[in-house]
């Protein structure tokens, strides 16, 4: 895959690191002919063969590659199912003639996969671990009934056992499997444990093993097209009802809710509307879905007409199955959702919020906003210390007549035009900085909060900043803020 | 529609808010009033503010038990913001409404939220700024804080206009915690001079 993706001339491998040493995880023919194996240190490898050029593996794509592999291999046979890290096995019992012939077969798939850019063996037998052994060392075609003989020369460590086995039977001078296949069972099994009398069972037939794919992720889409294009709102409502239905019993199958939908419209000449629609909690409720794609149905512009429609949930989430109709709480709650859906789907869901607190001494930080479709209700603590503002908001200066006198607040200030005087006044408060946080706001260091009570009415939370510098030296760190109003 | 035209009982409280309809409060402590408001209805409470509005709840600042049924929504312009306001009323399960629009409703503008409160069972409250009331809003309240003795957060609520009663002036005791309140008694106007004694 990394090889077709940026191609390179000669003897090519790919690495991965185990320990603190890099090993050749995957090497190419020119690497193989030059004496490069898997598994080798790659500081060997460059003693080998000096000119050698690398990269390291990336394991997560081959999976990935491997497994849309595994999907094109479908053409093939009906089961198609992974073989380790790096091989499928396909049951292709029955499908050869449809191709004409084994041989045939084999050769189509080779000439597509050169033509993909992918090197390949393959091999076909009629057990699984013959075909598996057959494919690692040269591949080729076993017709039936030769079985014993055409996996006979191969060496036992074709047989999926594991290393130590092989190396015993070689020890013992079983090299070949045609050497152990006339040997007496018993003997061997008490010897070498009862793993390679499974294998060699396996590889010749005696002993079953299906080919058992890995089920499909499910895909949430389902589409329409129609034999005239539509173009009235209402049309399209009703098919857009068709295919949440269809889609809603889809997800209800697998336990599934849609968390974000998205409604293609193709148009006749070709060009895609795309309506999306996001849900407040995981749904499935076809009406209530189709009442949200309401607006954006009606901002679509249908031009000549519309031939298609196809709709997919984008995101899901585990939804069990629920009571229907569990009362008038469970009702509310979901008159609840479908209002957050509505208003997030024309707002925007990052503009329907919920207070929730946080673990901070700083005023702005002692609460999140959080968006109310991805949170639940969190009970706030009971309140303790100093009384707090019901209405922040950003600091603003206040401008004085005269400095206060230091340790108290100012007797007249003017905040938002308005000439105050302060009546009463509570605090100070000290309030430090949290300086594991570099906050802007908070750079002017520790700040020490007042509660004032004005003469004419208004209560405030002021506050100064004793560590600053002031511009001169006489007011410095006589600067007032103002940053809350009390109820 | 047909309006119930029987005569209601009178509520017990003047500042019980008539319910299914919207109603106004303006000046300096018109968010006190909306606190005030909000403690004495049950359910969920939206409270709606213009995006570029620097003030916001503070979550510890606000009464007990307020916070987690608080849901704050920061539209953009000024007609997501009254059609935010509409959608909320007309949900059965939200419980009050606060909205701070920007400029004066129009009378068509209230009178769509009046059906809404209505259809929705709701009850709504628009903050408004002086002198930008909305002809088709229930009540309107001219809500000041008041400086008082100490240990009295005094707030003086005057009902400017009201459809179904008459109007009224209180200053009130309400520390801004719970749903209590204390009606401050009106210092008596002496109208002839004190007799002296003997």
């Amino acid at each position: 895959m990394s090889l077709r993706r940026c191609p390179v001339e000669g003897a090519f491998a790919l690495t991965l690191r185990s320990g603190n040493a890099d090993h050749l995880h995957c090497v190419n023919e020119a690497a193989l002919a030059r004496g490069l194996r898997r598994g080798m240190p790659l500081a060997d490898a460059r003693a080998v063969c000096p000119d050698v050029s690398t990269r390291p593996a990336d394991l997560a794509g081959e999976a990935a590659a491997l497994f849309a592999l595994r999907r094109w291999a479908g053409r093939y046979a009906p089961m198609v199912a992974r073989d380790g890290s790096e091989g499928l096995i396909a049951d292709v019992s029955g499908v050869a003639h449809l191709f004409g012939g084994e041989a045939d077969m084999r050769a189509d798939l080779h000439a597509r996969l050169d033509r993909a850019g992918l090197a390949a063996h393959s091999a076909i037998a009629g057990t699984r671990g013959a075909a598996h052994a057959l494919a690692r060392h040269g591949g080729g075609i076993i017709a039936d009934g030769t079985l014993a003989a055409g996996i006979g020369r191969l060496p036992v460590s074709a047989l999926r056992i594991d290393p130590e086995t092989a190396d015993g039977l070689a020890r013992v001078g079983l090299t070949r499997i045609s050497d152990i296949l006339g040997l007496p069972r018993a003997p061997l099994s008490r010897r070498f444990g009862p793993g390679l009398i499974l294998r060699l069972d396996q590889a010749i037939g005696v002993q079953p093993e299906p080919v058992s794919p890995e089920a499909e992720p499910p895909h949430f889409g389902v589409r329409m097209s129609l034999p005239e294009a539509i173009g009235l709102q209402a049309d399209v409502m009703a098919g857009l009802d068709r295919l949440l239905e269809r889609l809603c019993a889809h997800l209800a199958r697998h336990r599934q809710g849609a968390r974000r939908m998205k409604l293609e419209l193709r148009r006749v000449d070709g060009e895609t509307a795309q309506v999306s629609i996001g849900l407040a909690r995981p749904m499935r409720d076809p009406v209530r879905i189709a009442a949200l794609f309401q607006k954006g149905v009606e901002e679509v512009d249908a031009g000549f007409g519309i031939d298609a429609l196809r709709l997919s949930a984008t995101v899901t989430e585990p939804m069990a199955p629920e009571q229907i109709g569990a009362g008038p709480a469970s009702r509310a709650e979901d008159a609840l959702s479908d209002l957050v859906s509505r208003l997030g789907n024309r707002l925007g869901f990052d503009r329907v919020l919920r207070l929730q607190p946080a673990d901070s001494l700083i005023p702005e930080r002692s609460f999140l906003t959080v968006p109310v479709a991805y949170s639940t209700p969190v009970q706030s603590p009971a309140r303790r210390g100093p009384p707090r503002p019901a209405i922040l908001f950003p600091p603003e200066p206040l401008s004085l007549a005269s400095p206060p006198r230091p340790g108290h607040p100012p007797a007249r200030f003017r905040w938002r035009r308005m000439a105050l005087s302060t009546l009463r006044a509570a605090g100070p408060e000290r309030i430090s900085p949290e300086w594991w946080f570099d906050d802007p706001a908070w750079r002017s260091g520790l700040r020490d909060y007042w509660r004032i009570e004005t003469q004419e009415g208004p209560r405030l939370w002021l506050f100064h900043t004793p560590q600053s510098q002031g511009w001169q030296g006489a007011d410095r760190g006589q600067t007032w803020y103002a940053q809350g109003e009390f109820a | 529609m047909l309006h119930d035209l029987r005569k209601k009982p009178e509520p017990a409280s003047p500042f019980t808010l008539a319910s299914h309809r919207v109603h106004e409060a303006g000046g300096r402590g018109r968010r006190a009033f909306a606190l005030f408001q909000a403690l004495r209805h049950a359910g969920p409470i939206v409270w709606i503010v213009p995006d570029h509005i620097p003030e916001r709840p503070l979550l510890s600042g606000l009464p007990q038990g307020m916070g987690e049924r608080l849901i704050l929504l920061t539209p953009k312009g000024r007609t997501d913001l009254i059609w935010s306001v509409e959608e909320t009323l007309r949900a059965a399960p939200v419980g009050f409404v606060v909205a701070e629009p920007q400029s004066a409703l129009t009378l068509t503008e209230g009178r769509r939220l009046q059906l809404a409160a209505e259809a929705g069972q709701t009850t709504g409250l628009m903050l408004i700024r002086e002198g930008e009331g909305c002809p088709a809003s229930e009540t309107r309240w001219n809500c000041e804080p008041a400086a008082g003795p100490s240990d009295s957060t005094l707030q003086r609520w005057s009902l400017s206009k009201n459809k179904k009663g008459t109007n009224g002036d209180w200053v009130i005791d309400w520390n801004g915690a719970s749903a209590a309140f204390h009606m401050v008694s009106e210092a008596g106007e002496r109208c002839e001079p004190q007799t002296v004694p003997g």
